[in-house]
């Protein structure tokens, strides 16, 4: 290419103000803009089209294909020529005795997560901000954020095993308060604390870095003019500190609150027994034993994209409540 | 420094007390998340019998290492181990240089496009097909009950799109792109000798998050994956530990007493084995991830 180019700024103008100068003088149409980026960058362009092939093929294929949902699927036929029965799936799973136990389960389980799981990173967060940087502050880090890395299989397996009746420490401790052996994992009203707790044990550490550094961002003369005019340390954390994280811990409320439905699949699946499965079928769980198991594939379809456009308005909802009420959501 | 400052004005007889409760605090914390790590290495150092009957709690009892010799010398633990291997490094390369490939134009002002495309992939983060319509792609694609299974259609991350470009975006300079444009670089070179080398610590911070998710996740396997030579290290793991299904090394032997026992402080000792490359890198981790983790909350 000639050296002329280069002399002239890169046409679409980063900044706001610069675009309204080049638009004086003549402002490039779209597709004139588009033909030179094109000709200019065309590696760029080159470069992304395995990714993107990527997310057509794994991602918006598969929201076509979900096209099963409203039909009889066939193999042989395959998603698109199979034969078209309306709602007739949606039908049968709304009255199905398993719906409401489902979604019931579902939300419950859940929402207890997010009730469980918001407030305590935060209460971390700012136990830790409190003390000074050493030796204690750093190793309560270092531990607790180290769960988070474990495997799902290995928490549960851990889970299972610290609270099995023979060889577990849980029953010995409570031994110890005349409470006699429990058999926590054969009753259905203990899979929720324990689905929770575990999760709690695992994440909170992680959980707590987003809001230690949303505490670090405050303004260090906030904390300063606070004290001078002598404020306490729990009045601070009140005024200064709660207030400093509010739009973050929105933001991740919004999210876990949105994404209730779409609870996952990996640790309640492993968790199941026939003996808590009364309330340990989730949505997620009957949808891989709906499609994979009982190769019902239709109905599954139904089931998971059910699940899918009640998580997306829910999401959607919230993230529209949130605005409202603080004035930040997750598209500011 | 503000610490310094703060310290001039003398801390109250309330503050003192608060900040003795919140030590107490954050020591309970520790203990409650260090007690059941620590009970599981105790468990899986102890003798058998030890054990079984539930005499171990924070120290080996009757120290021995049998469990981790039956362990390590169990074909199906050595294989899926080694499948995890080839996914976690293998599902890692993919997955690294497809993120750069798509994060690095998207990066770019002058990509036309940008946008849309980047609507494009927070819309996956929002609305998902589901499980059966994404199998029905894996299926035709015959990669079902292969290798490819596991690298392949979990390989982009939008989380780490995100992070990525807002790294590349941040940190290179449009300058030093036009510089390099005069001195005669293409868009390519420019990404391979200027924007990689500068990116090292965001490229290190996604690798990281795709080699642990690969090591960890048996999702996929569980999906995709028939042929037990092909399993993962987690699903080798779930049968032991979860479904209890007797290791072959086990299962030869009629299920006498001490079998059953060796089964017990077996799986103690496969937690602490299976979590061991994670625990080698995690002072790496906690160093570079919480960076990581920032520069995507960043909004952009």
């Amino acid at each position: 290419m000639s050296g002329t180019i280069e002399v002239k700024p890169a046409p679409p103008a980063p900044v706001l103000k610069q675009v309204v100068t080049t638009a004086r003088i003549r402002r490039p149409s779209r597709w004139t803009e588009a033909r030179r980026s094109f000709r200019r960058h065309w590696q760029l362009y080159l470069l992304i089209i395995v990714p993107l092939a990527y997310f057509v093929i794994f991602k918006y294929i598969p929201i076509s294909n979900a096209v099963i949902a409203f039909k009889d699927y066939s193999p042989i036929k395959g998603p698109w020529g199979s034969d078209w029965v309306g709602f007739r799936n949606f039908e049968l799973f709304f009255q199905n005795p398993v719906f409401w136990t489902l979604v019931k389960n579902t939300f419950i389980l859940a929402a207890y997560t997010v009730l469980a799981s918001f407030p305590i990173p935060i209460i971390l967060a700012i136990a830790l901000n409190e003390i000074r940087t050493g030796f204690f502050k750093k190793t309560v880090q270092l531990v607790t954020y180290a769960p988070y890395f474990i495997s799902t299989v290995v928490v549960v397996s851990m889970t299972i095993l610290v609270l099995s009746p023979r060889i577990g420490f849980v029953d010995d401790a409570i031994g110890l308060f005349g409470i006699p052996a429990i058999d926590f994992l054969g009753d259905p009203n203990y899979f929720r604390h324990i689905y929770v707790w575990s999760d709690v044990w695992q994440t909170t550490g992680y959980s707590a870095v987003i809001y230690l550094a949303a505490l670090a961002g405050i303004d260090p003369a906030l904390h300063e003019s606070a004290k001078i005019d002598g404020a306490s340390r729990i009045m601070r954390i009140l005024h200064v500190d709660l207030p400093g994280i509010m739009p973050t811990a929105v933001i991740i409320l919004v999210l876990g609150v949105g994404n209730i439905m779409s609870i996952g699949f990996e640790k309640a699946f492993l968790f199941q027994n026939p003996l808590n499965l009364a309330q340990s079928e989730i949505i997620a769980t009957y949808v891989y034993k709906t499609g994979l198991l009982n190769a019902d594939f239709s109905m599954a379809t139904a089931v998971g994209l059910f699940n899918s456009v009640l998580n997306l308005f829910l999401l959607l909802g919230v993230n529209f409540a949130a605005k409202r009420i603080t004035g930040s959501g997750l598209w500011s | 420094m503000t610490k310094e400052s703060a310290s001039t004005i003398a801390e109250t007889r309330t503050d003192r007390i608060f900040l003795a409760g919140v030590k107490v605090m954050l020591t309970i914390a520790l203990i409650a998340v260090l007690v059941p790590l620590v009970y599981v290495v105790a468990n899986s150092f102890s003798s058998a019998g030890a054990v079984s009957s539930g005499q171990v709690f924070l120290w080996p009892v009757e120290p021995s290492l049998r469990a981790y010799q039956e362990a390590l010398s169990d074909p199906q633990i050595l294989k899926g181990y080694y499948n995890s291997l080839v996914y976690a490094v293998g599902g890692t390369l993919i997955s690294v240089t497809l993120t750069v490939a798509i994060a690095y134009p998207l990066s770019r002002k002058t990509f036309f496009g940008r946008n849309l495309i980047m609507s494009l992939l927070l819309f996956t983060m929002l609305f998902s097909g589901g499980l059966i319509p994404t199998y029905l792609v894996v299926q035709d694609l015959g990669m079902l009950n292969t290798r490819w299974a596991m690298v392949i259609p979990s390989a982009i991350g939008v989380w780490q799109v995100i992070i990525a470009r807002t790294f590349f975006r941040h940190t290179i300079p449009d300058d030093l792109y036009e510089a390099a444009v005069l001195d005669g670089a293409s868009d390519l070179r420019f990404l391979w000798s200027i924007v990689l080398p500068l990116s090292k610590p965001v490229i290190a911070v996604i690798a990281l998050m795709y080699a642990i998710f690969q090591w960890n996740t048996y999702f996929d396997a569980l999906v995709y994956l028939k042929d037990p030579g092909l399993y993962p290290l987690q699903i080798v793991l779930r049968n032991i530990l979860i479904l209890n299904s007797t290791t072959g090394a086990a299962a030869d032997v009629a299920a006498t007493l001490e079998r059953q026992q060796l089964a017990n402080v077996l799986k103690y000792a496969l937690i602490v084995i299976s979590s061991l490359p994670v625990l080698i890198i995690y002072p790496f981790i906690a160093r570079h991830f919480t960076k990581g983790v920032m520069v995507g909350a960043v909004k952009g």
